[in-house]
């Protein structure tokens, strides 16, 4: 058996800023495996710019973005297999690879990193009605067709849903020579970035649809057409409201889903509502010494804070490698309130935390001139005021540690509070 | 000529195809679309049904009880998915308690073996997950589950490989009688054929009425389905049935051969025969009786619904019968449930219709029963999976992710005889695609492995029948699209 005082799961731009944070923490040995046949993951497929304004503070494609850390990566020396599957985890941080060079591999880690992404919701999932016919994509596997492998799927195009995906594939449509007649959304706001919808939607005349939906799916070989209706308050269809769209392509981006099976099948809790792993102020979820980042962990607007969280994750991994985490002590939960989805990381364990706490949060829908309230217990330690809230953007708030200590227990919630005389 | 024409490749085409093809016959199976197994095979309930619904003395009863008995030594000749299950029907009520003795009473004098009536403390031992309004329950231990058109697809692998003729992309649009000789055209071309098996499913009336003044119609009766993750696939141990009642079998439920869970079906008359919609009508009724059985239901764990077609003829028995107009012509029509199991008892049956007219059939020496081993990678040992991968390194690529299909094994079943040549080819033979995310991060990859193992260009490849095009070229700056040439 072979072993690694870390191993990575998952070579994009999670698993990347993880493997590279580890080892400038001094862990040598360090393995990243990839299933794919490259290393960045779903970034070398987002062809567009806008990557990096935190983290570089420059405006970057995808693949430039990954290059950054493919290139610090390689000059680090960290080892990685591509087209290498990981087929199963225990408790005890044994891993079972495969590929077609080593077969069948087990590999013993003192760290496991999970960075393994998500999946894209599929139109089984959201149980749309009507025929089963060709032309039906989920958002990013028509990005990936156009993209890397060069090939369109269709001229007339219909999108459902406005995930940041659907948004850019709407212009990619559009650039490729495709006629986009509508993105339908289910919801009355986006759950995309705002400045996704001005420059892929609003700058192309192709109209957003809120609170609409599609009913059903016409043609039965080829697709021919979709039904739109518009839908009340609980989402359910208007009679009477429905439009025929002609279209050869429908686009699905109906949300992501993170891809934990591995997690589920090692036993790690998961969180219901990220649908990730229940994870302490270290990113090391509920079965010791595996950690977990980036998208599988909760699914992230920007892929800035992905890094961010990732290079917390890394450090946290070497930390755990060299036995300088701190189990036990006082441990915080945090508490998603009213107006709040949820939060990452769900415990803080007092003893790890040098300054700050950082937490992520997104809201459960569209918030104008709102509080964001930290409470520990019942005392209020924080209030940020916010002009607009909005689930498809990711929140942070940091805490200072000294406004948190005490010896009762504790329990940190964060919620919206509505602007007086509003 | 061919000594017999069977017209549809679908269960019942290929098993009788399969089972003429240990004879000295010339046969040939003739398929209208791409692939076989392409209609109501691809999309029931999957059961093997253990025989007491069938009224007493029909030949549905009879080839029921028959069929059933014979999947064990078929299934494991053709290394295809095939569980022994058993199945429950559930009485919620004194009255349906009733009807459970009834079924019994019927199942006996079907010759169904080992049937039991349970008490509601026996069926909440067996299925704990069952709603807790039961009083009792029907117990058939001899009805199993199977994977449909992997059995069809091996039959047709195994007919092919014993001097069958299947000729895909062929649809029948005449039969013109001769003397001792059928002429049977297609859109292209014709063959001709001593003997011809009406087995089209529904459009098995449209294919009799070809030759013959008097006939049936097949009327096409809907039923939806919805598939459910594998996290849910152990919800129930055996196959569920409500109580039947004058307005049909109602809702069933399922662990499926691959560890998924499947409700179904609906029950509704279409006009259109090639309709594979679902409705929202179909999946509330769904919803509506599934309640009736699970006292929680995992609604959100639905990876997919489809929707197959039931061929219904009035008198609500198979017609299996050379017709009195039209010598050497035999109908197969009307294959309704219990279709699937009643398979190989209707292959025997028209065997025996055929030995009636030819006369005593020579058996083929070279006759193979089984098929190349078909392996299923995550199936084998580790050690058995390090030998292949040793041999063949495509069996070490994952390309379904969620199932964990090698390359290696879809390759090999692109190379089968009636292999795959399209992305549901591909799906229905080994899977990839068949789990949560559907595709999503595989379906550019075995388009990629098609292409490369037929020589064809991607754009060329196909999601299931014909003009079901995947993609199209991209645009240059020699090729715009606009407007105008549309």
């Amino acid at each position: 058996m072979n072993n690694y005082d870390i191993v990575v799961v998952g070579g994009g731009p999670a698993g990347l800023a993880a493997a590279i944070e580890a080892k400038k923490n001094g862990v040598e040995s360090i393995l990243v495996v990839e299933r794919d046949r490259e290393l960045g993951g779903i970034l070398n497929q987002c062809i567009h710019n806008g990557f990096g304004l935190h983290i570089f503070k420059e405006e970057l494609t995808g693949p430039e973005y990954a290059e950054r850390f493919i290139n610090e990566f390689h000059k680090l020396g960290i080892e990685y297999k591509l087209d290498t599957m990981v087929l199963n985890i225990d408790e005890n941080k044994t891993i079972k690879l495969i590929n077609s060079e080593d077969g069948l591999v087990d590999i013993k880690a003192k760290a496991i990193i999970l960075a393994m992404g998500c999946r894209e919701r599929t139109r089984g999932a959201i149980n749309i009605p009507g025929t089963r016919p060709s032309g039906i994509f989920s958002a990013g596997t028509a990005q990936r067709f156009v993209n890397m492998e060069g090939y369109m799927p269709g001229k007339k195009v219909v999108i459902l849903g406005s995930g940041d995906i659907g948004l850019i594939m709407a212009r990619t449509m559009v650039w490729e020579g495709a006629r986009v007649s509508a993105v339908v959304e289910l919801m009355p706001y986006s759950g995309g970035l705002t400045r996704n919808i001005v420059q892929c939607l609003d700058d192309f005349d192709i109209p957003l649809l809120l609170s609409h939906t599609i009913i059903d799916i016409i043609g039965n070989e080829k697709l021919e057409s979709v039904v739109v209706s518009e839908v009340d308050v609980n989402r359910r269809p208007i009679k009477g409201t429905e439009k025929i769209f002609e279209c050869d392509t429908l686009l699905l981006s109906v949300g992501l889903v993170p891809e934990n099976e591995l997690a589920i099948n090692v036993g790690i809790n998961l969180d219901n509502k990220t649908k990730g792993a229940i994870v302490n102020e270290s990113m090391e979820t509920s079965v010791p010494g595996i950690f977990a980042c980036g998208n599988v962990l909760h699914v992230h607007d920007l892929v800035d804070w992905v890094t961010e969280e990732s290079r917390k994750t890394g450090k946290s991994a070497a930390r755990h490698v060299n036995k300088q985490l701190i189990e036990g002590g006082k441990i915080i939960e945090t508490k998603a309130g009213d107006g709040i989805n949820y939060i990452v990381p769900q415990k803080i364990r007092l003893d790890n935390i040098d300054e700050t706490i950082d937490l992520y949060l997104r809201v459960d829908n569209i918030y104008e001139n709102v509080k964001l309230v930290v409470r520990k217990d019942n005392e209020i330690i924080k209030k940020i005021k916010k002009s607009h809230l909005a689930p498809g953007e990711m929140e942070s708030v940091s805490i200072k540690k000294e406004n948190v200590l005490g010896d009762e227990p504790i329990i940190l919630t964060i919620e919206l509070e509505e602007e007086m005389g509003k | 000529m061919f000594d017999v024409a069977i017209i549809g490749a679908g269960i019942v085409g290929t098993m009788i195809s399969r089972e003429l093809s240990k004879y000295k016959l010339d046969v040939i199976l003739l398929e209208k679309d791409n692939d076989v197994a392409n209609g109501t095979t691809k999309a029931n309930s999957a059961i093997i049904h253990a025989g007491y619904d069938a009224s007493v003395g029909t030949i549905k009863a009879k080839t029921n009880v028959e069929g059933n008995a014979m999947f064990d030594k078929l299934c494991e000749d053709l290394s295809v998915p095939f569980k022994r299950i058993g199945s429950l029907v559930i009485a919620k009520c004194e009255e349906e308690k009733k009807i459970l003795q009834e079924l019994y009473k019927r199942g006996k004098q079907n010759g169904v073996a080992e049937m039991k009536l349970l008490t509601k403390e026996e069926v909440r031992q067996m299925e704990p997950n069952l709603t807790e309004k039961i009083e009792g329950a029907l117990y058939a231990p001899t009805a199993g589950i199977v994977g449909p058109w992997e059995l069809a697809i091996a039959l047709a692998e195994n007919a092919v490989e014993n001097g069958v003729e299947l000729k895909l992309n062929s649809k029948v649009t005449n039969i013109v009688k001769h003397d001792g000789f059928y002429r049977i055209f297609s859109d292209k071309d014709y063959v001709e054929a001593k003997y011809v098996i009406n087995c089209a499913g529904v459009y098995a009336d449209k294919i009799n009425n070809m030759v013959n003044s008097e006939g049936f119609e097949i009327m096409a009766n809907s039923g939806e389905y919805q598939l459910y993750d594998k996290n849910v696939g152990k919800l129930s141990n055996s196959i569920i049935f409500q109580c039947p009642s004058p307005k049909g079998k109602g809702v069933l439920a399922l662990p499926t051969v691959h560890g998924n869970f499947m409700i179904g079906p609906t029950s509704e008359y279409v006009s259109d025969k090639e309709s594979k919609k679902t409705t929202r009508e179909g999946m509330d009724l769904l919803y509506e009786n599934i309640k009736e059985l699970f006292s929680e239901f995992p609604y959100d764990q639905i990876i997919t619904s489809f929707m197959g077609l039931r061929a219904k003829v009035e008198s609500q028995d198979f017609i299996i019968e050379e017709t009195n107009e039209s010598s050497r012509f035999i109908n197969v029509a009307g294959i309704d449930s219990p279709g699937l199991t009643a398979a190989p008892a209707i292959a025997k049956l028209v065997l025996k219709i055929l030995k009636n007219s030819i006369g005593e059939l020579k058996l083929k020496e070279s006759f193979a029963s089984t098929r190349r081993e078909v392996k299923h990678f995550m199936e084998l040992s580790e050690k058995e999976q390090s030998e292949l991968i040793e041999k063949d390194k495509s069996y070490g690529k994952i390309i379904c992710r969620c199932e964990n299909i090698t390359e290696g094994e879809i390759i090999d079943v692109i190379k089968r005889k009636a292999g795959a040549t399209t992305v549901d080819g591909v799906k229905r033979r080994a899977r990839p695609g068949s789990g949560r995310c559907q595709g999503g991060f595989c379906s550019p990859r075995v388009m990629e492995i098609l292409a490369r193992e037929l020589n064809v260009e991607m754009d060329e490849i196909l999601k299931g029948n014909k003009g079901s095009y995947i993609l199209m070229r991209r645009k240059t700056e020699n090729d715009h699209w606009s407007e105008d040439n549309e």
